[in-house]
């Protein structure tokens, strides 16, 4: 399958999907929404892959939006930018955050606006030494989406959600790990490496019980501890008819590693 | 039965499990007549103290069966035997429970609203799309929808077929309980086993008064009620009930 805008790759149970519009920062136009999002539909049905990383090509990670699709026009009327956060970036955020299998984002360069919250929207981040994190929206007049507001408070604390999203200035990987915005940094040279060795681990741990894992600490953001507690119950009585808890268990007996099928 | 898997996996409890995946389910003729005849077997069978219904983790009941509904012109609708089907399940004296995942639309929903108490697995999505047919839900989706969650509500999603979440249900009463899909049977399964140990004329005075409520005016609801309450005094569970409670043991319940 060809597409235009990225880069697809399935390898040891890994899927990889790279951003390629590195000359406009890999921003997001329609065509790019579609095949991103029809990629990652694939791929969360396809029980061959059992993790998904999300890099991109080029110096920069994503720019957001692609604002050349966004000419305004002074005399026109407003534009609806509702209309693509609707159609497009809302379904790509619940995509990620839904996908039943863990989802790596490798942050490159730059990673602004829509492009940053994508990027936050992931299970694991990691960024090279030299990426960035800028909620570019208050620039513009305009409010983080794409989960911004909902990402950041959660990740950061309120004050520090404020500051990002109301002075939008560049934050540096280094201090992103500092914020608990993102998991790791890593050298520029060996991004791209350490993100195929985390996922290549994920792809071979119990999939299925991740996927809880996910579920669950989503729901944790909403849920008082009373609803939680009975979450986590009703998570742990479908984890434990898993046959990768049957084979983990095991295997612990037998003192061998144990080998995971992601159900 | 064709459409319809019957076993019952707990003491008391009966679960009928539709049948039909490769339509999603779709309640044709003969899967209504299929359920219809079934529930007026159990009427009957004393060991049976609830039902519960449930489709499968991906879909309960995606609709009426359109191939049917197209053949049927003003004159055979007037002789349709679904209207009887449906009120055979509606007088269903027993407690009926669903649990609902996945779709519930059309009368896979009207379904559900037959249902006394309903549980829904997270994937669980209500519809009345009849209107994106050019028709009106005709097994009293306008009219137990209306009641439960009001005119409002009820116009809009009757006049738009717009999707209705798990979450959005059970905010205005469609069903008591989110469960994750794979558990939404095993819990219904558990609520009925609970509601099977209780008294039987007791659970069955209470879904009569409770399904009174739509019919009655609060003062005529009431005295069928206190009638209800008088009757009950007559029953030996009642007193078993009473002697379990103050001697601090488990009530051993037989529907005398």
């Amino acid at each position: 399958m060809d597409y235009q805008t990225i880069i697809v790759e399935e390898k040891n149970a890994v899927g990889y999907l790279t951003f390629n519009r590195p000359k406009q920062l890999n921003s997001f136009n329609e065509i790019m929404h579609q095949e991103v999002s029809k990629v990652i539909k694939t791929w969360a049905k396809d029980n061959q892959i059992r993790a998904v990383v999300i890099s991109a090509e080029g110096r920069g990670f994503c720019a957001g939006q692609d604002l050349n699709d966004r000419v305004v026009d002074p005399n026109a009327d407003a534009p609806d930018l509702g209309l693509s956060i609707e159609k497009y970036y809302n379904p790509l955020i619940k995509l990620i955050t839904e996908m039943p299998k863990p989802v790596i984002c490798a942050v490159n360069g730059v990673a602004a606006g829509a492009g940053a919250n994508i990027a936050l929207a992931c299970d694991i981040v990691i960024a090279a030494k030299s990426a960035s994190f800028i909620q570019a929206f208050c620039r513009l007049g305009l409010v983080p989406d794409s989960g911004g507001t909902w990402f950041l408070p959660r990740l950061v604390g309120r004050a520090q959600a404020m500051g990002l999203a109301m002075l939008g200035d560049k934050i540096l990987a280094e201090r992103a790990v500092q914020l608990g915005m993102i998991w790791q940094v890593v050298e520029d040279d060996q991004l791209q490496a350490e993100a195929k060795k985390l996922a290549e681990h994920l792809a071979q741990q119990p999939t299925y019980g991740l996927s809880l894992i996910k579920k669950a600490i989503h729901a944790a953001a909403d849920n008082n501890l009373d609803d939680q507690l009975i979450l986590e119950r009703d998570l742990q009585r479908l984890a434990g008819r898993s046959s990768d808890y049957k084979e983990g268990v095991q295997a612990f007996m037998q003192k061998r590693t144990p080998e995971y099928k992601g159900c | 039965m064709l459409y319809i898997k019957i076993n019952s996996p707990k003491p008391g409890v009966v679960l009928i499990e539709l049948n039909r995946p490769e339509k999603r389910n779709a309640l044709n003729n003969a899967t209504l007549q299929d359920i219809a005849t079934c529930l007026q077997d159990l009427e009957t069978d004393v060991a049976v103290k609830a039902v519960v219904i449930t489709g499968n983790t991906e879909c309960f009941a995606a609709g009426a069966d359109l191939n049917e509904l197209a053949q049927l012109d003003v004159v055979s609708i007037q002789q349709d035997q679904r209207p009887l089907l449906w009120k055979k399940i509606d007088e269903f004296s027993k407690p009926l429970i669903m649990a609902v995942n996945g779709y519930a639309f059309g009368a896979g929903f009207e379904l559900a609203l037959h249902g006394d108490i309903v549980l829904t697995g997270e994937n669980a999505q209500f519809a009345l799309p009849e209107i994106g047919l050019g028709m009106l839900p005709g097994a009293g989706g306008t009219q137990r929808l209306a009641r439960l969650v009001g005119q409002q509500l009820t116009m809009r999603w009757a006049m738009t077929g717009e999707m209705i979440s798990a979450q959005t249900a059970l905010q205005h009463g469609i069903s008591s309980q989110i469960c994750p899909a794979g558990l939404t049977m095993q819990y219904a399964l558990e609520l009925a086993a609970k509601i099977a140990k209780q008294a039987p004329l007791a659970i069955r005075a209470i879904k009569q008064s409770l399904k009174s409520i739509h019919e009655v005016t609060l003062s005529q609801g009431l005295k069928l009620e206190r009638q209800h309450f008088v009757w009950l005094a007559a029953t030996q569970d009642r007193q078993e009930g009473i002697n379990a409670f103050l001697e601090k043991r488990k009530p051993e319940f037989r529907g005398m």
